[in-house]
């Protein structure tokens, strides 16, 4: 099994933690990654809202590396793995639109069959590894962990091509495998807003209060993601949300590679748990000094 | 009963429903915002339906019956996080989300923006990055955001602590990210911007 990686831009930055204990995760699992080389922004929602053949094109440019790779497409990003996907269906949608982005490909050389899958991650390793064969690998049970698994929106919507959108059940039979006591969670798919948390904070910092009370009400003791955005949202803005609604939430958000990273036996600084804000229980944060 | 006689449109109107046609045609079933039943299953599934001033629902009301300057005006396209809650429930298989998105594309080529509030700069700061990088440099789209908006914010407590916190964590890109093949980029978006249209 090998993949073409787009890793997408917030990995590089505040997502680090999700791009290092993926690669980890893979690599334990003898699972290839090959990073798409030089790979640039899929456009997320924004380049879409502005202009959607430039959009498309852009992100085809990434497909068009991928596919001359010859491998199937690995973006663990939500926004990243929805806008990627939906170029690939654009592009089969019909004979003019793979023409009309292919001819701006051209002006940069490439062109695009739209052959390849894009896939996410999680879909990689409950679908393709398979579940059993993780179990297989695991030294370190997750017993103790009441785990709320939250998938936001966009892996599941708008196709729900590989787990139900109303109700998905991938990160609920990975990690009750794992050991984990995953919890009903019924905000599991809804929206924390995005890049809402920058435009229209107040809104954002609601929505984000919501799932944090959801995932307390159902007594979980940490919230497992998929998304960068989702868990920067949950995460840094928590002490925001609790001063802004007198709330008191101290809720770990960990990547879902973080965890499963855990229970492969790799450790908790390799996997950045490290560079977690709310640390999990016996993961201690032990951030980098900083020289000014 | 004899059929109501078609209404003529004001030449602005008009023209915008054109333009949105046009980008309706960018996606399968487009057209299908004619078969809206205003069931407001969409306005009931958002999860910002409550902060908007006109919700999923009013908005394919405003647009059927001639309003589409107003739509475009509304905070509420720039509030739609594309969370696709309401595609998949639409019974009528209107595919909101995306019809949304063509709505801003009009609303961005004909420069219509909400009067009260740049949401737009969101996106313009987010392209802008791209054109620069090839890549969305996180720091830079946040300075570039809100120095176009709301510069006060940069000192604020919230922005400063949350980039510490980044920092101290080495998870603040504090150089660049950039893409070494800029030209392919840059050649893409004049190809596709010479085509124009979609």
């Amino acid at each position: 099994m090998e993949y073409a990686y787009y890793p997408g831009c917030s990995l590089e930055a505040t997502g680090r933690p999700y791009d290092v204990s993926l690669r980890l995760v893979f690599q334990r699992l003898g699972i290839g990654l090959k990073e798409i080389d030089d790979w640039n922004c899929c456009g997320a929602t924004s380049y879409i809202s502005m202009n959607k053949l430039t959009a498309y094109s852009l992100a085809a440019r990434n497909l068009a590396y991928a596919e001359r790779m010859g491998l199937d497409v690995c973006a663990p990003c939500s926004s990243c793995f929805t806008i990627l996907s939906k170029v690939n269906r654009h592009m089969r949608w019909g004979d003019t639109s793979k023409a009309n982005i292919n001819e701006v490909l051209a002006a940069a050389g490439l062109s695009y069959s739209a052959q390849l899958e894009v896939l996410h991650p999680l879909n990689v390793l409950v679908d393709f590894y398979g579940i059993e064969r993780i179990q297989e690998r695991v030294v370190r049970k997750l017993e103790g962990f009441r785990v709320a698994p939250y998938y936001g929106c966009q892996i599941v919507r708008p196709q729900g091509r590989f787990d139900d959108r109303e109700d998905p059940q991938q990160l609920d039979n990975l990690f009750a495998a794992l050991g984990a006591e995953v919890v009903p969670f019924p905000l599991k798919v809804r929206c924390c807003g995005g890049m809402l948390m920058t435009s229209y904070e107040e809104v954002a910092l609601r929505l984000n209060r919501d799932i944090l009370g959801a995932a307390r009400s159902a007594g979980a003791d940490v919230i497992v993601t998929t998304c960068p955005l989702c868990q920067v949202n949950l995460e840094a803005f928590q002490d925001r949300i609790n001063s802004t609604f007198g709330e008191r939430f101290r809720v770990p958000v960990v990547y879902f590679t973080q965890l499963l990273g855990l229970a492969l036996g790799l450790s908790p600084a390799e996997l950045m748990l490290d560079a977690m804000i709310v640390p999990l229980p016996d993961c201690s944060p032990r951030p980098v000094e900083v020289h000014a | 009963m004899s059929k109501p006689a078609a209404v003529a449109l004001p030449s602005k109107e008009a023209e915008l429903r054109a333009a949105f046609w046009d980008q309706a045609a960018t996606f399968p079933k487009g057209f299908k915002i004619r078969d809206c039943i205003q069931c407001g299953t969409c306005t009931g599934s958002c999860p910002v339906a409550h902060a908007m001033d006109v919700t999923p629902r009013e908005l394919v009301a405003l647009f059927r019956a001639g309003f589409l300057e107003e739509v475009l005006r509304s905070r509420a396209l720039w509030m739609c996080a594309s969370c696709y809650a309401c595609t998949v429930r639409c019974p009528q298989g209107i595919r909101i989300t995306d019809s949304v998105y063509a709505l801003k594309r009009v609303a961005s080529r004909m420069g219509i923006f909400p009067r009260t509030f740049p949401a737009h700069a969101l996106s313009e700061a987010f392209v802008g990055n791209i054109h620069s990088f090839g890549r969305n440099w996180e720091l830079w789209f946040g300075l570039r955001y809100y120095l176009a908006t709301r510069p006060q914010r940069l000192v604020s407590a919230t922005i400063q602590k949350f980039a510490v916190r980044m920092l101290r964590r080495r998870r603040l890109g504090l150089a660049p990210a950039r893409v070494r093949g800029m030209k392919e980029v840059r050649a893409i978006i004049a190809k596709a911007q010479s085509i124009g249209g979609l």
